[in-house]
């Protein structure tokens, strides 16, 4: 199983709980990724997001960076909104990041992303929503299964191309293209349909409840006659690692609740409860949040309902102390992972 | 006497809405936005046990209609195949989703009030709003149970009625909080939306006039 992490950018918050700068936690993103990989943790995951609280606007630029400065991590989007983006930029920006990387060790995941913000941002309409996606989605898997740089397409949503190249070319032939979906049925079937890996993002409720959709990806894969080594799962979920439980509740809680006021401010939502956060940081809850045993056990458990390839956290939320955010990945790479692959071996 | 229920909506809420339904006992007929053939697969594994129907066929079917798409969608459901049939409304207006709707932003009524504009003879109940569609599952409880938790309603009484007994029997206690105008009072940004009360204390968050009238 590989373990990871991934970040939508965390702007550091000043004692008065006034942000810090965005560049800041830019920085303090591309140094975690770097911290990962000398680590030895399996795969990071920047962005998009286009928050002053989470300001990771851009994966393509920062993977790029990081693919010079690292050298055995997998790098992924996670995930690039395509619906409001330019397939054939995402394509290249990662497709560059690849051949900085040496090549292997670059991935795309697409998804719409969980709000809308980037709608008027780069002036599209809500209302293009499923079709936007739809068929950027299909552009962006033409690009990279296009057997040569030349490559034709046309739809609604974009100017059409014709025979124009499409480069550079990842370096082993093809980029690894995720989908990323939230829950929704729907996206399961087509991640099957389309023989996409799937990555689920699952940040509340009883993550094994996932269980029946992850069947409905992989029958749906079956149905359309997709099989092999691109039919597979990964999650990510929120969580933070820290030597006990009770530390890792400590350190985490007060960014998540720095978050989830912000999100009650844009939904609605009621002040956070520390209830809910304590029972969402034990089984069956969806925060991975504790010590290297009780982290791995229920990834561990988790794998059992989902047989997921992949398990990665988001730990830098709210303006977490970055030395906390290291320190989890450090216990990541070298304790999560080595009790993962024991609890996984002795099934 | 509802025992068919109609889900227009197979996403993250009509799903968990379903599988609520059929575990209290219910015939239950979900749709999409297309063709049943689209939804199979999906409700076989998702939903086992409910039924993979059009939407026309669903509602035409069901002793009570829930609906379940996003609010944006709303105007994809057919007015006509409502008249008559008592409807739960579901959907709430969230901008960070729906993005910026001017007939809800520039409408101080709620949203419910709006969209039953829209469904002319529909007996439009609005509840299952307020709680988050992963609680729905986990937090059902039955009857008497200390921690059951209460789901508000708001409509004309009599339908409010017939409704109070499909949410009491998905293991909520049902809470009647007056015509549907009430419904505004556990809308987003309520106290109430997103929260979990028990019954009483969702009678003390809904004021003293719904309280006395209980």
């Amino acid at each position: 199983m590989e373990i990871g992490a991934y970040s939508f950018g965390d702007t550091p918050l000043n004692p008065d709980g006034s942000p810090r700068s965005t560049a800041e936690g830019i920085r303090n993103l591309f140094d975690a990724i770097v911290a990962a990989d000398r680590a030895g943790l399996d795969y990071f995951g920047v962005g998009e997001h286009h928050t002053v609280s989470m300001p990771a606007s851009s994966p393509g630029a920062l993977i790029a960076a990081a693919a010079a400065a690292t050298d055995r991590i997998i790098l992924g989007s996670a995930a690039s909104i395509i619906s409001t983006d330019d397939p054939v930029r995402v394509f290249q920006q990662l497709a560059t990041a690849d051949a900085i990387s040496g090549g292997g060790r670059v991935e795309i995941t697409a998804g719409r992303g969980s709000s809308v913000e980037t709608f008027p941002l780069f002036g599209y309409d809500l209302r293009d929503y499923d079709t936007l996606y739809a068929e950027k989605l299909e552009l962006l898997m033409r690009i990279n299964g296009s057997p040569t740089a030349e490559v034709t397409w046309s739809g609604s949503v974009r100017p059409a191309i014709d025979n124009l190249a499409v480069v550079p070319r990842p370096v082993n032939g093809r980029l690894p293209i995720w989908l990323a979906t939230g829950g929704n049925a729907a996206s399961s079937a087509r991640a099957g349909r389309l023989g996409l890996p799937v990555s689920y993002g699952i940040i509340g409720g009883e993550p094994h409840r996932f269980a029946p959709l992850a069947e409905l990806y992989r029958r749906s894969a079956a149905q359309a006659g997709h099989t092999g080594e691109n039919i597979k799962v990964s999650v990510a979920t929120l969580g933070l690692v820290a030597p006990t439980k009770k530390e890792a509740l400590e350190r985490f809680h007060p960014g998540w609740h720095n978050l989830n006021v912000e999100m009650g401010r844009l939904r609605g939502w009621p002040a956070p409860d520390r209830r809910q956060f304590e029972a969402q940081a034990q089984a069956p809850g969806a925060y991975y949040v504790g010590d290297p045993d009780d982290v791995a056990e229920r990834i561990a458990h988790l794998h059992g309902h989902l047989g997921h390839m992949r398990h990665f956290l988001q730990s830098d939320v709210g303006g977490l102390p970055h030395e906390h955010l290291l320190e989890s990945i450090e216990l990541l790479a070298t304790e999560v992972k080595p009790r993962v692959a024991r609890l996984l071996a002795a099934k | 006497m509802v025992s068919t229920i109609g889900i227009l909506g197979a996403g993250r809420v009509g799903s968990a809405i379903a599988r609520t339904a059929l575990t209290a006992g219910y015939t239950v007929h979900i749709a999409g936005s297309g063709p049943a053939a689209d939804i199979q697969l999906i409700v076989d594994i998702v939903t086992p046990g409910a039924v993979a129907m059009t939407a026309a066929d669903a509602v035409a079917t069901a002793d009570l209609v829930i609906l379940a798409v996003p609010l944006h969608k709303y105007r994809s459901v057919d007015p006509a195949t409502l008249a008559g049939k008592i409807v739960i409304d579901t959907m709430n207006y969230w901008q960070p989703i729906d993005g910026d709707l001017h007939e809800f932003t520039g409408d101080a009524r709620s949203s419910s009030e709006v969209v039953g504009d829209y469904f002319p003879g529909a007996r439009l109940v609005k509840t299952l709003n307020h709680i988050g569609y992963h609680d729905l599952e986990a937090d059902a409880r039955p009857a008497g149970d200390p921690e059951r938790h209460g789901l508000a309603l708001a409509g004309d009484p009599e339908t409010a009625a017939v409704v109070a007994e499909v949410i009491n029997r998905f293991g909520f206690d049902p809470v009647y909080a007056g015509s549907l105008a009430a419904g505004a009072a556990f809308e987003p940004g309520s106290p109430i939306f997103g929260g979990r009360h028990t019954a009483r204390e969702l009678l003390i968050e809904l004021g003293p006039a719904v309280a006395e009238a209980a």
